[in-house]
């Protein structure tokens, strides 16, 4: 996004005859090219190459093994007229919009653990940090377990206390609410290590000359450590509502993995746009409606993050 | 490339004394010319039957020096995804394993060949090779087969003091049976009604009923025939009586956990079964089986993999020469004694034999009547519909005649895209 000042082409800072004479800036420019060529390659080669073909695609219908013919808007027509869309979308963004909770989550137990002479940091910072090592789908497998509404211990610890627990990941009323926990158990680490990250570099002459006017810890906290974290906090809130629009692996493990997960009660809560996608392309054999569903995603992620930039005037304070 | 190939099929007749290879002499009289070395790629699924796979293989490279055989092992999760992939690529296994569901669209597309040449189909279930043509033609031979029947755990029913089932059991019996079975004190339920498996539960009680899942020409959804709902109805009733866990339930944990914790009294599965029994400690010497209860028909599904061949192999005579050989008896012992019961008629008594403590030959006789599973071009769509429509009838959402004519309707429009 920035690029380092002083490395300007040399059109904008001399004109071009000038720079024609002069060969050093520009060769300088050569090499600049040829440094980030690798990854340029890789970026147009992975992902903007494929990001046009799939774009292409959404306007063919595709044979199962192969072969396409061109049918112009017909998958985009059907798109807005599938009701299995719109409801993909709107778990979307449910999941998405309660994923944010895991913000506030994540700076409270980084203010927890930002305090002077904490003991144990390190081995608190490892312990919240595991579920984001670990493969989500061992995370799945293990929290389906746990949600088990006759054998898993969430509720057999509510047994304790008289309480007759659901199937959390069967029952439509809850299963969207048992998803976002997992979710932001599983993210509450990475985000935590960022705003730690973000604390430590909030200057200390800054909390000193509050104290001094008489701030406790509470008014700190509110009046310098949070607006000081808001850059961080809207650099997590791009990342994890991309990242929450894109879900998959979980809800494919946790629903019940491939197609009997429409056998669940609750898959109508669940089921993602991405996990539609799946299925049209890979079990339905129906490859350019599935193009179809990650343009119109790819074009929501676009929206909400545009969106997202533009209301950080409202919130974050660069200093 | 044909001469080499010749040359191979001469030199396997004269080694291979099964009379499959009749024709063999007119195509060569030449001796043995050391031919070209081929290997055959060969696609399989299942890890358990991956050793007997390779002894296969291996078998066949005694009889056919000059090609080899290389087993290649995809997981079930992704071996579909995977061999799309392939065969779009160009890079599919020159043999590999097919199975009902996905058979036609296969076919259809021409990415397997056909068996052009005459084959003896009377060794295998009438069912099977009908499964395996399409528009008259064969394209894969029969490997195994498996039927379904309803396992049993004998400790429950004699703590319930019900008879155990009888060979000529009827729809009623088995109701009467799942109400004495059932004993919500101790948490056990008379069975499991899954959902998500049909060709042990909805497909064999449509049959049974009278009904039917696809029109024969595969154009028309069975589903708002009236028998058809009786079939599903034959499981709804089951959860409303509370004699089967609720969908709820049987999302968390499935059917067959259920009954291997002795929390099921029956439950409906296939012979493919006996190897998870066998295994397992609880049910090892607590479970029998027996046939289907009879409804107004009798029927089991029956189902088996075959062997194909790709359509873009560069050794087609030797890829037809390994799935005759894969076809064959000599090939049948050697799977029956290891794997799952062998599709070729009069070889499955190793089988049976494996585990005597079981009625086995229950799924060898109701090969009498069972019915092919139910197949179109694009099976796996309207199997999606099955489900997203049946799910609301097993929750009580929806009545089951409602959710079969929406499934109905459905089903016809993807079949009408086929």
């Amino acid at each position: 996004m920035t690029t380092t000042a002083g490395t300007r082409p040399p059109r904008s800072s001399a004109g071009a005859a000038h720079a024609a004479k002069r060969r050093g800036p520009r060769t300088e420019a050569l090499w600049g090219y040829a440094f980030i060529a690798p990854t340029g390659l890789g970026l147009a080669v992975f992902y903007l190459w494929p990001v046009l073909q799939t774009a292409y695609f959404s306007f063919t219908e595709w044979g199962a093994f192969g072969g396409h013919t061109w049918v112009g808007l017909e998958n985009y027509t059907r798109l807005i007229a599938d009701p299995e869309v719109g409801r993909a979308m709107l778990n979307t963004l449910m999941y998405t919009a309660l994923g944010l909770i895991g913000i506030p989550v994540a700076i409270v137990f980084a203010a927890l653990m930002n305090r002077q002479g904490l003991r144990g940091v390190s081995v608190y910072r490892t312990a919240f940090f595991l579920p984001v090592v670990t493969m989500p789908v061992a995370v799945a497998m293990l929290w389906r377990w746990l949600y088990n509404g006759d054998y898993g211990l969430v509720n057999q610890v509510l047994s304790i206390a008289g309480i007759d627990g659901p199937n959390w990941i069967a029952d439509p009323a809850t299963a969207m609410y048992a998803l976002v926990v997992v979710g932001i158990w599983s993210s509450v680490g990475y985000n935590l290590i960022i705003f730690l990250a973000g604390m430590q570099g909030i200057p200390k002459e800054l909390y000193e000359a509050a104290s001094m006017d008489g701030a406790g810890r509470v008014r700190q906290f509110f009046r310098i450590t949070l607006p000081m974290l808001s850059p961080t906090a809207f650099f997590i809130s791009i990342v994890s509502v991309i990242g929450s629009l894109q879900l998959f692996d979980l809800v494919f493990v946790m629903t019940g993995s491939g197609q009997s997960a429409r056998a669940n009660p609750a898959y109508s809560r669940l089921q993602t746009v991405v996990q539609l996608f799946y299925e049209r392309a890979f079990v339905t054999n129906d490859r350019g409606y599935a193009a179809a569903i990650v343009i119109a995603l790819l074009v929501l992620i676009a929206a909400l993050t545009v969106a997202q930039f533009r209301l950080q005037r409202k919130w974050v304070h660069y200093v | 490339m044909w001469k080499s190939a010749r040359s191979g099929a001469a030199l396997l007749c004269a080694a291979l004394l099964a009379s499959a290879c009749g024709g063999g002499e007119q195509a060569g009289g030449t001796d043995a010319q050391p031919g070209e070395k081929v290997t055959l790629s060969y696609g399989v699924w299942d890890a358990t039957q991956q050793a007997v796979m390779q002894e296969l293989a291996a078998e066949f490279t005694k009889t056919h020096p000059d090609v080899t055989v290389n087993v290649q092992l995809t997981p079930w999760a992704d071996y579909w995804t995977k061999m799309k992939a392939a065969v779009t690529g160009g890079a599919a296994p020159d043999v590999f394993w097919m199975n009902g569901p996905n058979f036609q669209l296969y076919a259809s597309n021409g990415v397997i060949k056909p068996i052009e040449e005459q084959v003896d189909t009377s060794v295998y279930p009438k069912a099977l090779v009908d499964l395996y043509t399409y528009e008259g033609k064969l394209y894969g031979l029969p490997k195994d087969m498996d039927t379904v029947g309803v396992w049993y755990n004998k400790t429950l029913f004699d703590q319930a003091k019900v008879k155990y089932p009888a060979d000529d059991w009827t729809w009623a019996d088995f109701k009467e049976s799942a109400a004495k079975l059932t004993d919500p004190d101790k948490g056990v339920y008379a069975v499991g009604a899954e959902l998500t498996s049909f060709q042990e539960y909805q497909y064999n009680t449509i049959y049974q009923a009278g009904g039917h899942v696809i029109s024969p020409d595969g154009k028309k959804s069975g589903y708002d025939d009236p028998k058809t709902i009786q079939g599903l109805k034959f499981w709804t009733d089951l959860i409303a009586a509370k004699q089967s866990p609720d969908l709820k339930t049987m999302t968390d944990t499935a059917p067959l956990q259920l009954f291997e914790a002795g929390k099921l009294a029956m439950y409906w599965g296939g012979s493919w079964n006996v190897a998870e029994f066998g295994k397992n400690d609880y049910t090892k010497d607590k479970v029998d089986v027996a046939p289907l209860p009879k409804g107004e028909k009798q029927a089991t599904i029956i189902h088996g993999v075959a062997n194909v061949v790709s359509a873009k192999t560069e050794h087609p005579a030797e890829a037809l020469e390994l799935v005759k050989f894969l076809g064959s008896k000599p090939a049948a012992d050697i799977l029956g004694k290891k794997g799952p019961i062998p599709a070729y008629n009069g070889t499955q008594n190793d089988w049976v034999a494996a585990h005597p403590e079981w009625k086995l030959q229950t799924f060898l006789d109701s090969v009498a009547y069972a019915v092919p599973y139910p197949v179109s071009k694009n099976t796996a769509a309207w199997q999606e519909a099955e489900l997203t429509h049946l799910t609301k009838a097993w929750t009580g959402e929806v009545p089951v005649e409602k959710a079969a004519a929406d499934l109905a309707a459905g089903m016809n429009d993807l079949l009408a895209k086929e």
